[in-house]
């Protein structure tokens, strides 16, 4: 589950969710990503290392230029992301029960 | 028993469903209700909710402050578009993460299961990178939540 790991920590990031999330609407190169997101090519190029050794995007080699996408791989982190969103529901809704039980004793 | 299912539908949709022992009234009232929802609506272990505004007619303002007493907190606003009494609820939310996410809109249906309430939440986002973005936004949230589920069974 290292990999894993390495995922959870590269989405810690905000500008790395927000990558991300520019890359799911398609391949882009890291000059296609300094200019929406305002900053520096080395600071972008940072951000996709990290986000390449968590396995959550590739790139491939076009000449100088190395264009990224989202890995087939993030499709699952996201399907494990899903498993935590019903985790927090069902937390929630536990609590709700609980509020629930409640409402009925005070009638 | 997992009482609790959630899938995807199609590209941008999110369906959660779960039964409730209680009666629809009262699991509406929890949904609507600010005093209630304070009490349930929190999400990791150790969050609570200081502020809860809930205005449920069409138009109504929604706004909901979570805070980890550490100073770290987050919140959501939206408005209620339809109410029906008791059976179905339909808002539109966003997270501010402080930028806020795009509007996520929400159909919740009670409906009467035997002594108890089945309850259906149908989440749609704009479009399917949306919710690819949602979903790695929120990420973070539901780890906490993990790791400190890990830390209790551990």
């Amino acid at each position: 589950m290292a990999n894993l790991d390495a995922a959870f920590s590269a989405l810690a990031d905000p500008t790395r969710r927000a990558i991300l999330a520019r890359l799911a609407l398609g391949e882009a190169t890291v000059m296609e990503l300094v200019e929406p997101f305002e900053m520096t090519q080395p600071a972008i190029s940072r951000h996709l290392k990290v986000l390449e050794g968590a396995g959550l995007i590739v790139r491939r080699a076009e000449g100088t230029k190395r264009p990224c996408r989202l890995a087939p791989s993030a499709v699952a982190e996201i399907d494990q992301w899903l498993a935590m969103l019903r985790q927090a529901l069902a937390a929630n809704y536990d609590r709700l029960d609980e509020v629930l039980a409640a409402m009925k004793t005070e009638k | 028993m997992s009482r609790l299912t959630l899938k995807t539908e199609g590209d941008r949709h999110i369906v959660v469903t779960r039964r409730f022992a209680a009666p629809p009234e009262a699991v509406y009232r929890a949904h609507t209700e600010p005093a209630l929802i304070q009490k349930w609506l929190l999400g990791p272990e150790g969050w609570t909710m200081p502020v809860c505004i809930s205005e449920p007619r069409p138009g109504g303002k929604i706004r909901f402050e979570w805070s980890n007493g550490k100073g770290e907190g987050f919140h959501l606003t939206g408005e209620y578009l339809e109410l029906v009494p008791f059976s179905r609820i339909v808002h539109i939310e966003r997270m501010h993460l402080p930028d806020p996410t795009p509007d996520n809109h929400v159909e919740t249906n009670f409906k009467p299961d035997g002594k108890g309430t089945l309850l259906t939440l149908r989440m749609t986002v704009p479009d399917a990178a949306t919710r690819a973005a949602m979903l790695s936004t929120g990420m973070e949230q539901g780890m906490e939540a993990s790791y400190a589920r890990l830390e209790s069974i551990a």
